[in-house]
């Protein structure tokens, strides 16, 4: 094993918990980022050896990343090891010049910048605290700083949301021409104050959502974007492959090493994710040790299920060799009549399997299908 | 015991009129049991019945009153009952009558005064309850005795409750009711007017000696039936079971036969010596069919065994319990089950769930109905809607009587519900200025689903109702068959009238478009008679089924949802390429809640 070759980096912090989110964040504590910031690089140096030398991609992710304080978050960037593609994700009201010309400098290549949408009413609905102009300034001043490779998150089935305010919102994207688009549809969790205060329009909205994710991969396949996995578009440009390179890792199925709290990471057939919680993950990384984590063996079998699960979000064929014990042969019969999958026969690759258009809409009700 | 001094008789009354509570009395005044042994209603043995408040097995038990022997012989309190109490009455030369002094005569106790007068009974008229605050006993007097032709001032008035009247009943049952005047020097004779199962000593039959005399170890026939025994012990219950050796003429008791089967000896059929054999049988036996069916299918398929054990044990007890295996493309494996009635239904469904911890599920229930296909000279019985032939020649379906008292404000009430349920008006007669009692002729299939409901909920509770089958009737009867994704489904298939038919279609199909989840692709369903399709409605293929965000973090969880949508998959029954769940095959239960 030459090591995984993806790293993500959890920063957990943010000026403000949008009522909607469900990652691990931690509001302000900005008394701790520095501490943070010391267990994190701790954390690298203790599992440096599952990583391998040269690393594709590493993605340092939130939380707010850059919410975090310039130097703690320098000094995170400073420790990375070398990597092809280093994202990092920002809020555009955290979009500064100097911001930029610091994940320049340590050696950023991709920002994912977080707009969800530009309808005034809808940013006060997900408690966003940038508005239209912020997060058009926010890529203007990428730009400026060279960053050729930006990408827009947005979010539909927001309470209150129109397909009216969902076409004025992909306008509003494509205007400003990034290399990648993840668009979402709102999840709301039971028992977050989001769902509790927005019950019955989130209904609608979720009836309403049946056609938007229709509609969302309609138009931006239609503006040249590629739809490359279920919630991801990026821009077709000459030789330049502008897919995630981080998450595609996890959608082939690779290796990859999260640190941070509450980090997930899948190493062969280990998985572990660090406790969510800041005061033990400090204190045990301080003392040496590893921080507290939840481990799950992963059976071959798991493994497998995985592979096709995730495999299947993509518009790349499935190679069969490796998963075809995890697939219902009768099922993957029945998707091809209902025109829901296709096998493709390559000579050089061997048989896959691959969903259409409209099976990947279905992707989940089809993959349930499709596992044994 | 000379037959002078024998008296049998039972307690017939409207539920909840008293009679399980007076049964309790004479035990306590007779002393066959003492008031601290006493619990309360010892003729009801099993806890459904004491908390239903209906008395299913008919026993008899011996007391002494004033040197003499009475027998009082219970009988089932229930209408799908009626040929056991029919029988019961038939062991008796008497019977008290119970009427509750607040409510008047009421449907029972109509129904069991006609069963009593047609087997030649003496009946004593009794008003119960009079300690209560609003006991008219005058004005139930007067019903009673309007009822049987008596005098008010012959009707005795009680309260078993407070033991108030129970010596003068008792001294009315000897005064007033005939001894037995079978023949002790003929050949014996005895009417089996029930029965019950002994794990260890097999069937018990409950007898009522007609002429001569049976002894232990004495071999038996039952004539009907032809089966043959040993009377293994002969005896009485006071309450207890007490071993007698014989039963002579006049005389009521239990034979201990060690038949393992309980259907070779059926109510109604007559026992006799095979040393010198009664030329005729007792009259009356008839052989009960069963006319109420479902399909009854364990929720868990693993429970199949459990469920075919449970049954082949509560039909040791009730012969008239049917069963038989059947397979429904869309259930499973279950059991397709007849009963008398409802009732009967009911209480053997409650009996599975709590004496078996069986989870069920219950199919619309319907009835039994005869069938000619055409060219054919022979009929054919069909228990399952599914198995009525295409083409038919003529189709009959059983037919009821149904004997509905209310006050005269809801007159109109329930004849717009018997007008609704093919119900052809029959008589109409003021019991008092308040009460009426209306018969009308119904089909048993318009009542199986929710008449007693509609019944009730229309006469804000008031209406009393009771029925006697009257035998087969020809009707305009079509099968109307449901198609889900083009693939009929059995367990769906309902026998309707013609008028009623794409009314019901209609609303089964709308209803099934509530139950069944939208699939990867249009689901149609149609009602349809034959191949002509009455209904139809399409459940829209789903547009989007997958979760949007999986990356690094969450493919755990991710991978566990997929696998409850998996499970969730598992759960339901396939149709062809269609997800049906279970709670959809239900649906035509609820149906006629719809119905105006």
């Amino acid at each position: 094993m030459s090591g995984a070759r993806h790293l993500y980096v959890h920063l957990p912090f943010c000026a403000h918990r949008c009522g909607y989110c469900d990652f691990v964040t931690l509001v302000d504590r900005v008394d701790q980022h520095d501490a943070y910031a010391t267990a994190l690089v701790a954390e690298l140096a203790l599992e440096r050896d599952v990583l391998a030398q040269q690393l594709e991609t590493v993605f340092v992710g939130g939380g707010t990343p850059t919410f975090t304080e310039p130097h703690a978050l320098a000094r995170v960037l400073e420790s990375l090891p070398p990597a092809n593609e280093v994202t990092v994700e920002a809020n555009p009201e955290t979009v500064t010049p100097e911001l930029a010309a610091l994940l320049r400098s340590h050696g950023v290549n991709r920002v994912s910048l977080g707009a969800q949408t530009f309808r005034a009413h809808l940013l006060a609905a997900l408690e966003r605290r940038a508005d239209a102009d912020t997060i058009r300034r926010a890529v203007g001043v990428l730009r400026t700083a060279g960053f050729d490779n930006v990408s827009l998150d947005l979010i539909y089935g927001i309470p209150g949301q129109s397909v009216a305010d969902l076409d004025a919102d992909l306008d509003d994207a494509l205007a400003l021409t990034p290399e990648h688009i993840s668009a979402y549809e709102l999840e709301a969790k039971p028992g977050t104050r989001f769902t509790y205060s927005h019950g019955e329009e989130l209904q609608r909205q979720a009836d309403a959502m049946e056609t938007y994710f229709e509609h969302v991969v309609d138009r931006l396949t239609g503006a040249g974007y590629r739809w490359y996995e279920t919630a991801n578009f990026c821009r077709r440009s000459g030789d330049r492959d502008l897919r995630s390179r981080h998450n595609l890792g996890y959608w082939h199925g690779r290796d990859y090493l999260g640190i941070g709290i509450g980090a997930v990471s899948t190493l062969g057939e280990r998985r572990w994710r660090n406790a969510p919680r800041l005061a033990s993950y400090i204190a045990a990384l301080a003392a040496g040790e590893a921080p507290p984590r939840e481990h799950e063996p992963l059976s071959h079998d798991v493994k497998r299920r995985e592979r096709v699960m995730l495999g299947l979000r993509l518009d790349e064929p499935l190679e069969l060799s490796g998963v075809r014990a995890a697939l219902d042969v009768a099922a993957l019969a029945r998707m091809r009549t209902l025109g829901l999958a296709e096998l493709v026969h390559d000579a050089g690759a061997g048989d896959a399997v691959r969903l259409t258009p409209r099976g990947r809409l279905l992707g989940g009700g089809v993959t349930a299908e499709l596992l044994t | 015991m000379p037959q002078q001094r024998i008296r049998n008789f039972s307690i017939i009354a409207h539920i909840d009129h008293g009679k399980s509570t007076l049964a309790d009395r004479i035990l306590e005044l007779t002393h066959a049991v003492s008031k601290r042994e006493m619990r309360e209603q010892v003729l009801d043995s099993m806890d459904l019945e004491r908390e239903r408040g209906i008395t299913i097995k008919a026993q008899a038990v011996r007391v002494e009153w004033k040197g003499h022997q009475l027998n009082l012989i219970d009988t089932p309190g229930h209408v799908d009952f009626t040929y056991e109490v029919s029988r019961s009455l038939q062991a008796c030369e008497g019977a008290l009558l119970v009427v509750d002094a607040a409510q008047g005569t009421q449907a029972q106790t109509l129904a069991n005064a006609y069963l009593a007068i047609e087997n030649d009974l003496e009946i004593v008229p009794l008003v119960n309850k009079i300690d209560l605050p609003q006991a008219d006993p005058d004005a139930a007097s007067r019903e009673i005795a309007d009822l049987i032709g008596d005098t008010p001032d012959h009707v005795l008035r009680i309260s078993a409750k407070t033991g108030i009247g129970v010596e003068d009943v008792l001294d009315a049952v000897v005064e007033r009711i005939p001894p037995p005047n079978g023949d002790p020097d003929a050949p014996a004779r005895a009417l089996i007017f029930d029965s019950s199962y002994d794990e260890y000593r097999g069937v018990v039959a409950f007898v009522r000696v007609v002429d001569g005399s049976f002894s232990t170890r004495e071999p038996l026939r039952a004539m009907a039936l032809g089966t043959r025994f040993e009377a293994q012990e002969l005896g009485f219950f006071a309450p207890t079971r007490t071993d007698s050796r014989t039963l002579t003429a006049g005389e009521v008791g239990y034979v201990i036969t060690g038949l393992k089967d309980v259907s070779k000896l059926r109510v109604g059929d007559t026992l006799t010596s095979e040393r010198r054999p009664a030329s005729e049988p007792v009259p009356g036996y008839k052989d009960v069919k069963p006319m109420v069916f479902a399909g009854l299918f364990p929720t868990d398929s693993d429970d199949y065994p459990e469920l075919r054990d449970a049954l082949e044990k509560l039909k040791l007890n009730d012969a008239a319990l049917f069963y038989e295996p059947e397979t429904s493309q869309a259930l499973g494996f279950g059991f397709r089950c007849g009963f008398l009635g409802l009732l009967h239904m009911e209480i053997v469904r409650e009996r599975l769930e709590r004496e078996f911890d069986l989870d069920l599920l219950v199919t619309a229930p319907n009835v039994a109905y005869r069938v000619k296909p055409p060219n054919q000279e022979a009929w054919r019985e069909v228990h399952t809607p599914s198995d009525l032939p295409d083409e038919i020649e003529e189709v009959e379906e059983p037919y009821i009587k149904a004997s509905i008292i209310v006050p005269k404000e809801f007159v109109g009430a329930v004849m717009e519900l018997n007008n609704d349920r093919r119900g052809r008006f029959d008589h109409l007669e003021y019991l008092s200025e308040e009460r009426v009692h209306l018969t009308y002729e119904l089909p048993l299939a318009e009542i199986v689903l929710d008449y007693y409901d509609q019944l009730k909920s229309r006469t804000r509770g008031y209406a009393s109702f009771d029925y006697d089958l009257v035998g087969f009737r020809p009707g305009k009867l079509v099968r109307v068959d449901v198609l889900v994704g083009g693939e009929p489904v059995d367990a769906l298939s309902l026998i309707v009238h013609r008028d009623f038919a794409y009314e019901r279609g209609r609303a089964l199909v709308e209803r099934l478009r509530e139950e069944i989840p939208r699939q990867m692709f249009d689901v149609p369903i149609q009602a349809a008679i034959g191949s002509r399709v009455i209904a139809r409605e399409t459940v829209k293929a789903r547009r989007k089924d997958v979760l949007s965000k999986c990356y690094g973090g969450d493919i755990s969880r991710k991978r566990k949802l997929l696998e409850k949508q998996k499970a969730g998959k598992k759960r339901m029954k396939q149709v062809g390429m269609v997800e049906v769940p279970q709670e959809a095959f239900l649906a035509v239960l609820n149906l006629n809640g719809d119905r105006k």
